[in-house]
């Protein structure tokens, strides 16, 4: 039985995972006792929370294989993840907008189909734009990701007739299998962390296959990746596409969860909010994306609600040089992100422990 | 991406048909929205007044980044600290005369900016000196996003002023120059600005040529190893380098303050636009990051103008990415400048 355990720790785990987030939902739905989801908490964390958690999940899982394992820096995440939510938006408003298509566009498989065109175009768009600016490195490749996404933000904010410019587009529809609405959140809750589950299992097969070893190559030392046939570029394109589809996919569920899209939640800011995340879960751990979104949410939330009372302040200041902080911090002393960094703390610990007993 | 042709005579072809064909196109948006010369003077004007605070910008990136390898993501919030600090102080009461008030103010904001920069080497860059360029990117972000907050705190979220330095009130002096069909304007705070780029380029090529300090520094900047064996210190180095570009990035914000408002999220965009033209004049080479500074002002400011004045930070994101990709070793340094092959 143990050995089972330790051959399938990833599906062992993923199962496990999987249980827990059904069963917090599964509260939420049935209300044992008259207990809601939040009172779990303490009222901190809601319902809404765990699906802005399980959406950007995905899109830090995504990072996570592009810079943890292939090592190629992007700041500028939010700009995949931003035309994913476009043109999810756009496409399903078709026929309410543009009153063309009428029948097939206001149809229910409809948006589902226009999620596929999301993540397929957001891929065909990082396959085009993911070549050249692949070639660049290190801080080179940071700031080209970050100019990309910048621009998408301010293009967004610009072609009103299609994008609906600051305001944004409204009237995106809710989600439903037939006659079936994902909405309320708690049904909507479902498919989002079936989809940030889907994405992780996608994601560790990958890491653990012929490419996610290319890819650790890559990282570890590019040139000698290529003398030993790992065609890097092709690689490095495909890692890049894989994290813009599961931006553009967040992007789709993100759209369809506020009903409407505006360039604002897909700033700058946003791309470095990611990039915390990532960081803080740890860049080379599949497994530390919905750990560091996660604590980042917490952060955030306990900031939010509790310093008011606590210090008799506004916490929404505080909580950014918090954030800054903590993110410098963490660089400075636990580069691999908290997981590994407390994993290995922990580890060097019992080490000294054992050492003192054999002295 | 097609590999362009190595000869002189295909390259200097390439890039006039290239020149020639942005100048069509400039005068062809500009015909549409019937600008006159004296509009493209007046842009020009304009543009040079903002790329010269981009200069000095570029200058503090090239600064960090030729001594440490780091490209330093604060350099913008420098800006922003030293245009609010100085203006905090002007606005304190201190019975002195308001021309000696305000040089108070712009010496109190360059020094505490210059100790904000030294704190942050100390504190968040030294500590992690040895790891990959990747991480120390992220930890300048760190470092920024802490910054804007903590000014966030303490200036809130409203725009401030600060007074124009010749007329002491927030009305600026202006210059005309009539032309046969309009005004040309010059404000009188432009001049300060072309001024002060002037005299630090003035201090810091005696510095660097001239002292033993600036000399090291720039030895550290060719070798670090070699100029480690020599006697030099590079941590020490590294402290000076932020040093010079937090007090660089001060000064910028201090003259800029009269012409923008002030505010604790200016550091951002400028930062960005810094970088591009450090980018454009190859990274590491002072005088191209000047040149850079001043093109990019200008083509920014008659690009927005011909168009959409929000299409002007697209244009600086444009050519970022056009010369990353296309000349990475910069338009203006020519190609002695090496880019990075970590």
């Amino acid at each position: 039985m143990r050995g089972f355990l330790r051959r399938n720790r990833n599906a062992v785990g993923i199962v496990v995972f999987a249980i827990v987030i059904a069963s917090l939902g599964a509260v939420e739905v049935f209300r044992p006792f008259g207990i809601r989801f939040s009172d779990l908490t303490g009222r901190v964390v809601t319902m809404d929370t765990m699906i802005r958690v399980g959406i950007l999940t995905i899109v830090v899982v995504g990072l996570n294989l592009l810079m943890g394992y292939a090592g190629q820096v992007s700041l500028g995440q939010a700009g995949f993840y931003a035309l994913g939510a476009y043109v999810s938006a756009i496409l399903s408003t078709l026929a309410t907008r543009h009153k063309v298509l009428i029948g097939v566009a206001d149809t229910w498989w409809w948006p589902w189909l226009a999620i596929l065109a999301s993540m397929a175009l957001t891929g065909g768009f990082a396959y085009l734009v993911g070549k050249p600016i692949l070639r660049l490195k290190g801080n080179y490749l940071a700031m080209a990701t970050l100019g990309l996404g910048i621009i998408i933000y301010i293009l967004a904010g610009q072609f009103e007739e299609i994008t609906g410019g600051y305001d944004g587009l409204t009237g995106v529809p809710r989600l439903q299998i037939g006659d079936f609405k994902l909405w309320p959140p708690q049904r909507y809750y479902f498919l989002v962390w079936g989809a940030a589950i889907g994405v992780i299992v996608v994601a560790t097969n990958i890491v653990n296959s012929r490419i996610g070893r290319a890819l650790r190559a890559i990282h570890t030392g590019e040139v000698a990746a290529n003398t030993c046939g790992v065609d890097t570029e092709r690689y490095k394109v495909q890692a890049l596409i894989v994290s813009a589809m599961c931006a553009a996919l967040a992007g789709s569920l993100y759209a369809h969860f506020q009903s409407a899209v505006s360039p604002n939640p897909f700033s700058f800011r946003v791309s470095v909010e990611l990039v915390v995340m990532a960081a803080v879960g740890g860049l080379s751990s599949i497994w530390g994306a919905p750990f560091g979104v996660g604590v980042i949410f917490a952060i955030r939330d306990l900031l939010r609600s509790r310093m008011e009372e606590w210090l008799q302040v506004r916490g929404g200041e505080y909580e950014l040089i918090i954030y800054g902080i903590m993110l410098t911090v963490i660089m400075i002393f636990m580069p691999e992100g908290l997981t590994s960094g407390i994993v290995s703390l922990v580890r060097r610990a019992r080490r000294g422990r054992s050492k003192m007993r054999d002295s | 991406m097609p590999r362009l042709p190595r000869d002189k005579a295909s390259k200097i072809a390439i890039i006039t048909a290239v020149a020639v064909a942005l100048i069509v196109l400039t005068v062809f948006l500009g015909s549409r929205k019937n600008l006159q010369p004296r509009h493209y003077i007046q842009l020009t004007i304009d543009g040079v007044r903002g790329g010269s605070i981009y200069a000095l910008m570029a200058l503090g990136f090239v600064m960090v980044y030729s001594v440490t390898g780091i490209i330093n993501f604060a350099q913008g919030e420098f800006v922003m600290l030293g245009a609010m600090i100085c203006l905090t102080v002007n606005n304190l009461d201190l019975h002195l005369p308001p021309a000696l008030k305000l040089a108070v103010s712009v010496v109190v904001g360059v020094l505490a900016t210059t100790l904000i920069g030294i704190a942050m080497e100390r504190l968040a860059i030294y500590p992690a000196r040895r790891s990959p360029p990747v991480t120390l990117i992220i930890i300048t972000i760190g470092v920024t996003i802490t910054l804007r907050a903590s000014a966030l705190l303490a200036w809130g979220a409203d725009p401030y002023v600060l007074p124009a330095f010749t007329t002491q009130v927030l009305e600026d002096h202006i210059f005309r120059f009539g032309g046969p069909s309009g005004d040309v304007i010059v404000q009188a705070q432009s001049l300060w600005i072309w001024g002060t780029l002037f005299v630090v380029l003035i201090v810091l090529y005696v510095f660097l040529e001239r002292t033993i300090m600036g000399k090291a520094l720039r030895a550290c900047a060719v070798n670090r190893r070699a100029a480690q064996l020599m006697g030099i210190n590079p941590s020490r180095m590294s402290m000076l380098s932020f040093a010079i570009a937090a007090a660089l990035g001060a000064i910028g914000g201090i003259v800029l303050g009269p012409v923008t408002r002030p505010i604790y999220d200016m550091g951002l965009m400028l930062g960005l636009r810094g970088f591009v033209a450090a980018i454009m004049g190859g990274l590491v080479s002072a005088p191209g990051a000047v040149v850079g500074g001043l093109v990019l002002g200008v083509v920014e400011n008659v690009a927005a103008g011909v168009t959409n004045p929000t299409y002007k930070s697209v244009v600086s994101f444009v050519i970022l990415i056009a010369i990353l990709l296309f000349r990475p070793q910069g338009i203006i340094g020519g190609s002695e400048s090496r880019p990075e092959e970590a």
